[in-house]
């Protein structure tokens, strides 16, 4: 019966993801054709000892002793490609081929929470054309 | 499109509006959603359209003759003006007080709100020196919300993001439905916190009551003191360095680090058992197709 058991697989390595874009390993993954669970650990807590340039100003900016909401970014993975989750957008936004990737999972976090900011103040994230649009006051 | 200035668009309606700015409802099929992010973007801190604010810059609001809309709506026009620092004198236990705010402020309020206080916020950092009622910061996306003493049932509702604090206790349901953020309780949480947990860290210095963690799909859940009962799908977990880590960085920055430190802590997780990812098993599909 569905749903008594977790059948999942766990994540063994960092380029897990940009290796195998299916990420099916457990028995039941392949059965049903489908990865199981999110392609990053939701609950990783930061290592502020890895913090840019850029978030350290970010914070001061904001008045934050933290990453605050940034504390939820992880950079995860679509289609075998490296992206992070833009809640305002409600998808992922893909990290260019020009950005490499540093080989563990917390310096591609600070990475992925950098560019998400910055998407997310710029003019052309899609919520500045949306509020042009549809904004009532 | 390009051309379309704001004096264009403000004389068009709102279905006008959004077609100019290329938000039609034609067929996808065949066009790329992918977005990729700019290396070389602008570095910037704050949303295009907010205010300019400068946390120096000081006002009060005495509430004791507004209604809430009253006070809600003094805010946003105070912040236009560059205040980024509003204190709200008599309170008197109103409702919805502060709620909507989407960019950098220090909000203080001198006395007690009424329900869903300083819910929807993006940004700002809250201070209320009494006691909040049901719902305080539902649907926080980011900043700080510190309440000095006790706080009602669903704390925290729906939290997607922020640090969101009470230095007392609070009631039943805290964190319900949480997808993100942190929300910490200083002394004791009542039933069925983190009922529906999918994301986020709640940290309870006190005790909790029954049912903690009911269904929970993911996140984590720290408690200092007694666990009355966990709920369904809810397990013990090992708390590692990294977790007592940054429960000593959190907890200590809010200046609620327990005199005995972090290592009685307990950790809950979700035990997974409630994944449910098709409904139906391949073989009773095969039985139905």
């Amino acid at each position: 019966m569905a749903g008594t058991q977790y059948r999942g697989s766990e994540i063994t390595d960092v380029d897990q993801f940009l290796n195998d874009a299916d990420g099916l390993v457990s028995e039941r993954e392949k059965e049903i054709g489908q990865h199981i669970g999110y392609r990053y650990d939701v609950n990783l807590t930061p290592d502020y000892d890895r913090l840019t340039p850029f978030l350290v100003k970010y914070m001061e900016v904001m008045g934050w002793d933290d990453l605050n909401w940034l504390e939820d970014v992880h950079m995860g993975y679509e289609d075998g490609r490296p992206a992070v989750f833009d809640r305002n957008n409600n998808g992922w936004v893909r990290i260019p081929d020009a950005i490499s990737l540093p080989d563990n999972q917390q310096d591609r976090d600070m990475i992925a929470r950098e560019l998400l900011v910055k998407f997310q103040m710029s003019d052309r994230h899609p919520l500045t054309s949306l509020r042009k649009a549809y904004m009532k006051f | 499109m390009a051309s379309m200035t704001d004096a264009d668009l403000a004389t068009m309606t709102q279905e006008e509006r959004a077609r100019a700015l290329g938000m039609t409802t034609e067929q996808l099929t065949g066009k790329s959603l992918y977005i990729e992010f700019d290396p070389d973007a602008e570095e910037r801190f704050t949303y295009p359209w907010a205010p300019e604010v400068d946390f120096n810059k000081r006002t009060e609001i005495d509430t004791d003759d507004m209604t809430s809309t009253e006070v809600n709506s003094r805010i946003r026009a105070l912040m236009a003006e560059g205040f980024g620092t509003i204190v709200l004198k008599n309170p008197r236990g109103k409702h919805s007080l502060g709620v909507g705010i989407l960019s950098r402020l220090n909000l203080i309020v001198e006395g007690s709100t009424g329900y869903f206080g300083v819910g929807l916020i993006d940004g700002p950092n809250v201070r209320i020196n009494g006691r909040v009622g049901w719902s305080c910061a539902e649907n926080m996306m980011s900043g700080t919300v510190m309440v000095e003493k006790n706080a009602g049932s669903t704390f925290g509702a729906a939290i997607r993001g922020g640090d969101l604090v009470c230095r007392g206790s609070v009631g039943s349901r805290t964190g319900i439905d949480m997808k993100g953020g942190t929300i910490i309780v200083g002394g004791d949480t009542g039933a069925l916190s983190g009922f529906m947990m999918q994301r986020g860290r709640m940290v309870v210095c006190g005790n909790a009551g029954k049912n903690l963690g009911d269904s929970m799909y993911d996140g984590t859940i720290y408690v200092g003191g007694k666990v009355e009962s966990l709920g369904v799908d809810a397990v013990d977990a090992e708390p590692d360095d990294h977790d007592r880590a940054w429960l000593r960085r959190k907890l200590t920055q809010y200046g609620l680090m327990p005199e005995q430190g972090v290592d009685h802590f307990r950790k809950i997780v979700a035990g997974k058992q409630l994944w449910n990812y098709d409904n139906l098993e391949p073989n009773e599909k095969k039985l139905i197709l």
